[in-house]
């Protein structure tokens, strides 16, 4: 039992050490900074702000002081994210110039830097991370340890109670207690289709077979979406534990995870994870001292978002085309060649520790009647708080954009939400107030999704938005079945034909009559789920399909062709911000005096309408 | 040097040989490792040479045929080298909403090719990506690996502007 010894003997150091992390009121001199190391926050340069400040505080020979890389906070939008502990303060926006100041006032002379201080949504400046608006509703479950460990540290996971619920799950559980847990905490898949993980885990255990294989689905490809990026950014560690409690469970030794690689710092950073797994006596032979055994490989995805289709994804590993099988079998029974595979998503892994840490009983009180736990949104689009969100199952969209998301930028209105990416659907303004799971976004013509929340104001056109996931879907399709591989090809030519103002009222019921026949007719997720942005906008927004049929109209000007872009006198200010912005200089007018839009000139892009504070272009 | 020319010329696919056969070195020859290798030779040199489809060909014992529907099945690869500055435009959704087509459009108008194409100089060629992940700072595109956040036509013009007079 010396594995096991070594493991608690370092959670119980680093737990004392490491305890700034979550509790102000701790009294010490340390201090840490954190700074995202996410993909957003790297975007805009945060690998220099941690060279900075490591150079800063070797130059002032800062002995107290600590610098960690850490994963996404979840505040994209106010990137780069800084945040000093034990005090919690939070900075926003900072620059790399920014370090010396920070150190100077904040570490050095106990000063906030007021400046970078981040200003809510009521416009009152926030001291502390906890006390933004942004987190007060949230609920981090899965999210737990992004923005609070270095992700490439293993020890600050053992901390944290990481290896803990492994620990238990060998000592203390058999393989049927494990699934008679998730089975009762009612966790369900949150790739998107929502199957119970419990009974998923059930199916593979009973089916005989010497070899079994655990897979991890990271291939998040739905457009938009981030948030199993950010916990393997932010928390590696929890995913390895998962995949090998689910080894221990269904009977199996080797587990895969399949990771797009678009998603460099994911990859590197599991790959540093799994190295110091072993390292650690984690992953290999003899865990802990008992004689269970179980590995994990990386595979890389490379750009075709099919392979998120467990069994588009399986072919994807064995190295082949990554083109769907037909369902039955199922992986269960046949899966990852030949042999019976469980493959649960990224997120759904990232609960399993807590709920056999917590109990099933504690997962199952949050959420909805047929819903439980929580779930991240990647919340984009023109909404203020641009970013990762955890709530509970039965949050209302309402809270989430505006609340969490501090409601619409630029004093614009509200028009839809989108959820579930290519494969979901619209929601307009009179479903704001649905609580969210499962099954009421099904009802409302959506659905779940792996979890991409993006908002729309209403400068956007529905047609158009329709035939932007169609172009995607067609592109996306790979060509094993006709439905798929011909009809969205069809739907895409008759919106196009729409979006140029040449479509007919049989067009529109031609393209219904697809949208309703390919999900009846394609084998995979992908094809049966391609009409649904046309579908869901159609039943909502019909009205702009017949504007762009029968009037040649399209109002927002997303629509090229149909676009007449003109300069409202009456609200015109003559501010000149429009003929700033214009690329081709086709605005002209005099300061205070109504502007004119030359329309040899204008190539229709509409940076004008959206930069206009008056709403007087269109 | 043009791909003809690099298997025409000895040296040249000498060299190649020999980078092929340490990028091929650590992996058995079981087929599950065909998108690995190919993922690192189009990391390597931008695109997949025929020179190294061949070779792997060989090393895992998979006709030439299947390796190019392979290659032509996963966007990650492609079959002619990029331009000097790759430029992605990212159409994932929340960048579309916030207008990365428009970004799109210009590109394409300002260089005269399409999605996927090079110049005839080969110094730009564009692509589209979907999501980079960095939807914080929506619309945004990459020159060579690059962010550029918060973009708009005015500021991809700066940037062209820029790159052309190099």
């Amino acid at each position: 039992m010396e594995a096991l010894e070594k493991i608690r003997k370092i959670r119980e150091e680093k737990k004392k050490e490491l305890e700034l992390r979550v509790n102000c009121n701790v009294g010490t001199k340390e201090k840490h900074i954190l700074v995202c190391h996410g993909t957003g926050c790297t975007s805009s340069k945060s690998p220099k702000i941690i060279a900075n400040f490591k150079k800063v505080v070797e130059e002032k020979k800062l002995a107290n002081v600590r610098v960690i890389q850490t994963g996404c906070f979840g505040l994209c939008a106010k990137g780069p994210i800084v945040i000093i502990r034990p005090e919690d303060t939070f900075y926003a926006g900072v620059t790399p110039e920014d370090c010396e100041e920070i150190i100077e006032s904040h570490i050095i002379e106990g000063k906030t830097v007021d400046r970078l201080l981040c200003k809510d949504i009521d416009g009152k400046v926030v001291q502390k991370l906890d006390d933004l608006t942004f987190y007060k509703k949230q609920k981090r479950i899965a999210l737990q340890n992004c923005g609070k460990i270095d992700p490439e540290n293993i020890e600050e996971y053992i901390a944290f109670d990481g290896y803990r619920a492994l620990e238990k799950v060998l000592l203390e559980m058999t393989p049927n207690e494990v699934i008679e847990e998730v089975e009762k905490s009612g966790l369900r898949g949150r790739g998107g289709a929502g199957f119970s993980t419990g009974k998923k885990w059930r199916l593979t255990n009973e089916v005989e077979g010497k070899q079994k294989y655990v897979v991890c689905n990271a291939d998040e490809g739905d457009p938009g979406a981030f948030m199993d990026r950010s916990i393997l950014e932010g928390d590696p560690h929890c995913i390895i534990e998962a995949m090998m409690i689910a080894g221990y469970a269904i009977g199996a030794n080797q587990g895969y995870i399949y990771v797009r690689a678009e998603y460099p710092i994911a990859v590197e950073r599991f790959e540093t994870a799994i190295k110091q797994a072993r390292k650690y006596g984690l992953l290999g032979k003899n865990i802990l001292g008992t004689n269970f055994e179980f590995d994990i490989d990386i595979r890389l995805g490379a750009g075709a978002f099919v392979c998120g289709e467990e069994t588009a994804l399986l072919e994807s590993i064995e190295g082949k085309r990554g083109q769907p099988r037909v369902k039955p079998p199922y992986p269960a029974n046949s899966g990852l060649w030949g042999k019976p595979t469980l493959i649960n998503n990224v997120e759904t892994y990232s609960n399993i520790t807590k709920i056999i840490l917590n109990g099933a009983d504690w997962y199952a009180k949050i959420g909805t009647q047929n819903s439980k736990g929580t779930k991240v949104f990647a919340l984009g689009g023109n909404v203020v708080n641009v970013g990762l969100v955890e709530v509970p199952m039965g949050t209302t969209l309402r809270e989430i954009v505006y609340d969490i998301g501090g409601g619409i930028p630029n004093n614009r209105e509200f028009k839809a939400a989108q959820t579930g990416g290519p494969s979901g659907g619209c929601i307009p303004k009179e479903h704001l107030d649905t609580p969210i799971d499962y099954e009421s976004l099904k009802q409302i013509g959506s659905m779940m999704g792996s979890g991409g929340l993006i908002v729309m104001d209403d400068t956007k056109c529905m047609v158009n938005l329709a035939k932007f996931y169609l172009s995607f879907t067609v592109d996306e399709s790979c060509g094993k079945c006709t439905p798929c591989r011909i009809g969205t090809k069809r739907m895409l030519e008759l919106l196009e034909k729409i979006t140029q103002g040449e479509g007919t009222i049989e067009d529109l019921e031609k393209l219904e009559e697809l949208a309703i026949g390919i999900p009846k007719t394609a084998i995979c997720g992908l094809g049966q789920s391609a009409p649904n942005p046309v579908l869901s906008t159609l039943k909502y927004f019909r009205e702009e399909y017949l504007e762009h049929i029968k009037y040649k109209e399209c109002k927002t000007g997303e629509c090229k062709k149909l676009a007449k872009i003109q300069i409202d006198e009456n609200k015109c200010k003559g501010c000149g911000m429009c003929k700033r912005n214009c690329p081709v200089e086709a605005i002209s007018g005099k300061p205070g005096e109504v502007h004119h839009i030359d329309e040899e000139k204008c190539i229709k892009c509409g940076t004008c309408i959206s930069s206009c504070s008056f709403h007087a272009i269109r | 040097m043009s791909e003809e020319e690099n298997q025409n010329c000895p040296c040249m696919s000498d060299k190649l040989n020999k980078e092929l056969e340490s990028i091929l070195e650590p992996y058995t020859n079981s087929k599950d490792n065909l998108i690995p290798i190919l993922n690192e030779v189009q990391v390597k040199y931008g695109y997949i040479p025929q020179i190294a489809q061949r070779k792997i060909s060989e090393y895992l014992k998979i006709p030439m045929a299947e390796i190019y529907g392979v290659i032509t099945f996963y966007s990650r690869f492609t079959l002619k080298p990029k331009g000097k500055y790759a430029i992605s435009v990212c159409l994932g959704t929340a960048c579309f909403v916030k207008g990365s087509e428009k970004i799109m459009e210009r590109l394409k108008q300002r260089l005269q090719i399409e999605e996927g194409e090079t110049t005839k100089d080969g110094k730009f060629s564009i692509d589209a990506t979907r999501c980079v992940g960095a939807c914080g700072i929506a619309p945004v595109f990459t020159v060579n690996g690059e962010v550029y956040g918060k973009a708009t036509v005015k500021m991809l013009d700066e940037v062209l502007n820029n790159l052309m007079s190099v």
